[in-house]
């Protein structure tokens, strides 16, 4: 909200600098979050009056004045008409800097020098007239800054006020808190309105059909107005504060609404149908025409303000058009009401519509202030418009409306809150500061009532805060509060994601984070058929775009973006993994399911490129080695990596499906190129997607030591020539497949295809490692074991051998 | 006889200064020192000299063979040091060509930061919690004491999936999950994603915080400024000014909002502080006791407070970063940087 502290200081003496003030107000709760300077947008312009006129020689429409400032003459060429010898007017002198953005200079006007100019008001941005020069007030003091001459300087707050608070989007409601901080006294507006004419009963009368959602209108009746442009203070304060002038009557409601916090609308007596005010609730479907000029279409439960026939104003929210004050306008039927916030707040919503008004209303006005503000309107549309106000106000109030009630407050339940205590006479002054009534029940006890203002106020905590804020934040000690030791838990979870970093870090990886939002097209992008689980999108309702409408199934696509996004601007070499949660769609009633998943994304060249490595590009084996070194790192034992064509992204000649202790855990393998093709990538990508929780459940994150080999190993080596289709982890198996004591391990260290080996064969040399815990093997010790599995590979595999040592 | 000796150590002598090689000094060695050497042939002319003279010959003839020896030791010793040093220096390397290095990859800054904020309150004992991040309308407002309809709602524009559901604005939901299944004391942190409909250069749709809660008896406000305060000093140095001011969250009371003397211009006032010399880093207050209604706790009998921070806005100030969307785009050559 907006506070000029010209207004401020219409109800509170403070004499703080701007920012000290500022400082005061942030650290007490109402947040300041700029301070600027108030007023119209020029300097340079000062008092001066018109000591001879003359017409221009060569211009018709223009004159020759001659102005003075007391201590000078200045010859000036002007345009306009409306002046005469002896008028106080606005000199914009040479060097003057006026609204806009223009600075005035000497100049010649056809053949004439001026040494500068006379201002109208809207030239100032004082006021909307822009007819001729501005007269100024005979009295002001010739020569003075004009500015400071019509008491135009001003500052202007910007306060961030919390929802809770109401009562400080007002100036008096922040004067008060300002009374309150700077112990200085609150000035309350003149309010006694002085009425002719028929009592207003006679007149009118107010109808409320739907007293839940309107709990009180009150109005009053003013009659033989005059529409007019309003005096400049008003609109200097209007203007202050943000909002536009518009007429006297108008700009009454909202200086008032401003002022108090109430907001009120006027409406032309002469349009209300039956001279009367009726209040329900919509008709489904019913049209109207705001002030706005716009048609609104009204939904049942939205409250409207009635005539006998129609509506004329959306309840709390806006007028309509078609009982606007307007120049003729003669009789004013002034409105002040309290409007339940919750029905307010929803069909400001529903329509768009974020007045001020409807700002207040949602927040909550209040329920006392409601007349108050009634009257004080009322007293200034009499004097600026030369009203008639008409004796007495109609106050339908059918629902009592709940103000604070006694609270009891305890001196040591303050304490405990806040750390420290204050004495009794201490928090009494501040709770009375605030304007609540305040007894002492018994010794540390209060029963306090909060003023009806304060609907936030309610319990004893309220109360508390009240205090711990007034009394100010820096008076509270720092301490540390008295820890328990915290209980056990099993942090594996943790742990295992530590090791997952630091594996992938280890490697080269960058971590990346995506967005949770993906496309719903992402499905069809990665080749998904529509009924598998990729596809059971949660939907958000309200997305920002239709491209991030859904949350994401799978890490793997936001890899791919990420990809594709890095390949444009020319990173071409990327290893890239993500840690995060993926969602799928379960049912209406319940929760999205949501798993945690780890997946990797690797493209390019294998190492940077340099002048070791020229052109090595990663491939299927370099991502696979990563997820084996992360297995081996979770002490999960013999992964399987089982080839697979059901992932649709991925090449189903190059894809495995990756089992740990007999589940699935994810897949791996090289991108489709239609998958890339797709998203208009042109270069392979090796992707991996695991769900935590599966690691999670077969990892084994402690050791146990084994004793370190007394005895040498001996290693035989075969190559078997097989079918090329024959895969290399079923020979490995086929080794394992029976108990073989002396056996240690069995590495690959050779897979070979060219001019020397059969069209569809390949050969797979294997190394063998035999060891005994016992003792030194001796070659015949090992003959027996061997032989019985090579033959059983031999057997199984119909491999032929092609060497052995 | 004498001088014959007298004249083979001196050739020997200076056969060995002259000589360059170690194949050289070999062959000088067996010439002259050798079984059928020129030293060992007038050795056995000795005993053709008078006997008397034979033991001064003799000794004068063991002195020339180890004199002859050692210099020849000394001669392949230095041939060899020469050698060694010659090898050395036809394989030396270009040491300023790169190496070959595996570069070690890196934590997304703002993983980086949130384990940084989780390790000091880990120093106080608190402990980590995780929820959904699809959460129900009910944990993420209501049993906040965010009624519907209710202008709070207003302070987190909110991503709905439908009437009871929605994205959560914040994770504290979870502290609302803990509660609902723990008695006091509770002592946990709840990083993770939030979700707001917003987007501009300080707003990311999707972005980070971490949240604090702590229950048992006795807690005070003045307990919660001094866990901030260490907090913060840990974060951002301990001579940096701190200032806790009164503000409004529907699930505390009081409530405040925590500022640091700003990191780019120390107070002096700059674009980053808007000119205020603070900035607002976290939020927080004491526990509102129609939470604990919500979750069965006694608010007379147990204190708490809670408080939440938001990790992209540490981030962006610790390593001066002035556009968020940065960090989502996921460009190699930012993620490197950190």
């Amino acid at each position: 909200m907006l506070v000029s502290l010209k207004w401020l200081r219409d109800y509170v003496d403070c004499s703080l600098d701007p920012r000290e003030l500022a400082e005061k107000l942030t650290m007490a709760g109402l947040e300041v979050e700029s301070v600027n300077p108030g007023g119209p947008d020029f300097s340079g312009v000062v008092v001066a009056r018109i000591e001879s006129l003359k017409p221009h020689p060569n211009a018709d429409k223009l004159s020759l004045c001659e102005v003075g400032t007391g201590d000078r003459t200045y010859r000036v060429v002007c345009g306009a008409s409306n002046i005469k010898v002896g008028d106080l007017v606005p000199l914009a002198t040479v060097g003057a800097a006026i609204p806009g953005g223009y600075t005035i200079r000497h100049s010649t006007i056809r053949g004439e020098a001026s040494e500068g100019m006379l201002c109208s008001e809207e030239e100032l941005k004082i006021g909307d007239d822009d007819s001729g020069i501005m007269i100024l007030d005979p009295s002001l003091p010739l020569g003075e800054d004009l500015r400071k001459a019509l008491d135009l300087e001003d500052t202007v707050l910007d306060v961030a006020v919390t929802p809770n608070r109401p009562d400080c989007l007002s100036i008096l409601g922040i004067a008060r808190e300002v009374a309150v901080i700077t112990g200085s006294r609150l000035h309350y507006p003149e309010t006694v309105c002085p009425e002719r004419g028929d009592p207003i009963e006679s007149q009118t009368s107010v109808e409320i059909l739907s007293p839940h959602l309107c709990p009180r209108y009150t109005a009053r009746l003013i009659k033989n107005v005059r529409v007019r442009p309003s005096p400049l203070w008003l609109r200097v304060r209007l203007e202050a504060v943000g909002l536009r002038a518009i007429n006297n009557v108008v700009d009454v409601t909202n200086f008032v609404m401003m002022e108090l916090g109430q907001p009120l609308h006027a409406f032309d007596f002469a349009f209300l149908e039956e001279g009367r005010i009726v209040v329900r609730g919509a008709e489904e479907g019913e049209e109207f025409r705001s002030l706005d000029e716009k048609t609104r279409l009204l939904k049942k439960d939205m409250l409207v303000i009635c005539d006998g026939v129609k509506p004329v104003a959306i309840a709390g929210i806006m007028g309509g058009l078609n009982s606007e004050v307007r120049e003729e306008t003669d009789t004013i039927l002034l409105e002040s009401a309290y409007f339940d916030p919750a029905s307010i707040r929803k069909t400001a919503r529903i329509l768009g519509m974020s007045t001020d008004a409807a700002f207040r209303f949602e927040r909550g006005v209040d329920p006392e202030g409601v007349t108050r503000a009634l009257d004080r309107a009322a007293m200034l549309m009499a004097e600026l418009s030369d009203g008639d106000v008409a004796p007495g106000i109609i106050d339908e109030y059918p629902q009592p409306l709940e103000v604070p009630g006694p609270i009891r407050l305890r001196s040591a339940r303050a304490a405990d809150i806040i750390g420290i205590s204050l004495e009794p006479f201490r928090v009494k002054k501040i709770l009375l500061d605030l304007e609540m009534v305040v007894e002492e029940s018994k010794e540390g006890e209060f029963v306090v009532t909060p003023p009806s203002f304060r609907g936030d106020l309610t319990r004893e905590i309220d109360l508390i805060e009240e205090i711990a804020r007034v009394n100010g934040y820096d008076e509270i000690p720092p301490t540390l509060p008295f820890l328990t030791p915290p209980s056990r838990r099993d942090e594996k979870a943790e742990r295992v994601d530590d090791l997952i970093r630091d594996v992938f870090l280890g490697l080269g990886y960058l971590e990346v984070i995506n967005y949770s939002f993906t496309s719903p097209d992402s499905g069809h992008k990665l080749g998904f058929p529509e009924d598998h689980e990729s596809w059971r999108f949660v939907r958000i309702a309200n997305p920002l775009t239709e491209d991030s409408s859904v949350l994401r199934t799978n890490l793997v696509y936001g890899l791919l973006e990420s990809m594709g996004r890095n390949i444009n601007v020319g990173n071409t070499d990327l290893k890239f993994f993500e840690m995060g949660n993926i969602f799928l769609h379960v049912n209406e009633d319940k929760l999205p399911w949501e798993r945690y998943r780890i997946a990797g994304l690797l493209t390019g060249a294998r190492y940077d490129r340099s002048w070791h490595y020229k052109d090595m590009l990663s491939d299927f084996y370099d991502i696979k080695g990563c997820l084996e070194t992360l297995f081996a790192t979770l002490g999960i034992e013999r992964p399987r990596f089982v080839p697979t064509q059901g992932v649709p992204f991925l090449h189903p000649g190059r894809a495995a499906e990756i089992f740990l202790g007999d589940k699935p855990a994810g897949v791996m393998g090289e991108v489709h190129p239609d998958v890339l093709a797709g998203m208009d990538i042109h270069q392979a990508a090796f992707v991996f997607e695991l769900d935590r929780d599966s690691l999670l459940e077969v990892a084994l994150l402690s050791r146990t030591f084994h004793e370190i080999p007394r005895f040498p190993a001996i290693n035989r080596d075969v190559a078997f020539l097989v079918e090329n289709d024959v895969k290399a982890g079923d020979i490995i198996a086929l080794c394992r497949s029976e108990e073989e004591e002396l056996l240690e391990k069995v590495d690959v260290f050779d897979v070979y295809s060219g001019p020397s080996i059969p069209a569809g064969m390949k050969s797979l040399a294997l190394r063998f490692t035999y060891r005994s815990a016992a003792k030194t093997l001796a070659d015949h010790e090992i003959n027996e074991t061997h032989q019985r599995v090579v033959q059983r590979i031999v057997e199984a595999t119909g491999a032929k051998i092609r060497g052995a040592i | 006889m004498k001088d014959a000796l007298e004249n083979l150590e001196r050739e020997a002598l200076s056969e060995i200064e002259a000589a360059t090689s170690k194949e050289e000094l070999f062959d000088i060695r067996t010439r002259y020192l050798g079984r059928k050497g020129l030293l060992t042939g007038v050795l056995r002319k000795l005993k053709e000299v008078p006997p008397d003279e034979r033991p001064i010959l003799g000794e004068r003839s063991n002195r020339a063979k180890e004199l002859i020896a050692r210099k020849i030791d000394e001669a392949l010793e230095l041939c060899e040091a020469q050698s060694r040093s010659e090898r050395l220096k036809s394989g030396a390397l270009d040491v300023t060509l790169p190496g070959r290095s595996i570069r070690r990859g890196s934590l997304h800054p703002i993983t980086q930061t949130m384990m940084e904020i989780c390790s000091i309150f880990f120093d106080l004992g608190f402990s980590i919690e995780e929820g959904p991040e699809v959460e129900l309308d009910y944990y993420n407002f209501e049993a906040l004491n965010i009624p519907k309809d209710h202008p709070a709602r207003d302070m987190q524009d909110t991503f709905y999936i439908d009437d009871e559901k929605v994205l959560r604005t914040h994770t504290s939901p979870v502290q609302v999950r803990t509660m609902e299944k723990q008695r006091p004391p509770v002592r946990i942190l709840s990083p993770g994603k939030v979700y707001r409909p917003d987007s501009d250069v300080s707003h990311t749709p999707m972005f980070h915080q971490v949240e604090g809660l702590l229950v048992d008896r006795s807690i005070t406000f003045a307990d919660l400024k001094g866990t901030l305060e260490y907090f913060l000093h840990n974060m951002f140095g301990s001579d940096r000014s701190i200032r806790f001011r009164p503000s409004f969250f529907p699930f505390t009371e009081p409530s405040a909002e925590v500022d640091i003397r700003c990191v780019i211009c120390g107070g002096e006032g700059c674009r980053v502080c808007g000119n205020g010399g603070w900035l607002e880093i976290l939020g927080c207050g004491m526990v509102d006791p129609a939470v604990f209604q919500n979750v069965g706790y006694d608010p007379e009998e147990f204190t708490g407070f809670a408080f939440g921070l938001g990790v992209e806005r540490i981030a962006m100030l610790k390593y001066g970063i002035s556009d968020i969307r940065l960090f989502f785009e996921n460009d190699r050559r930012f993620l490197s940087q950190f």
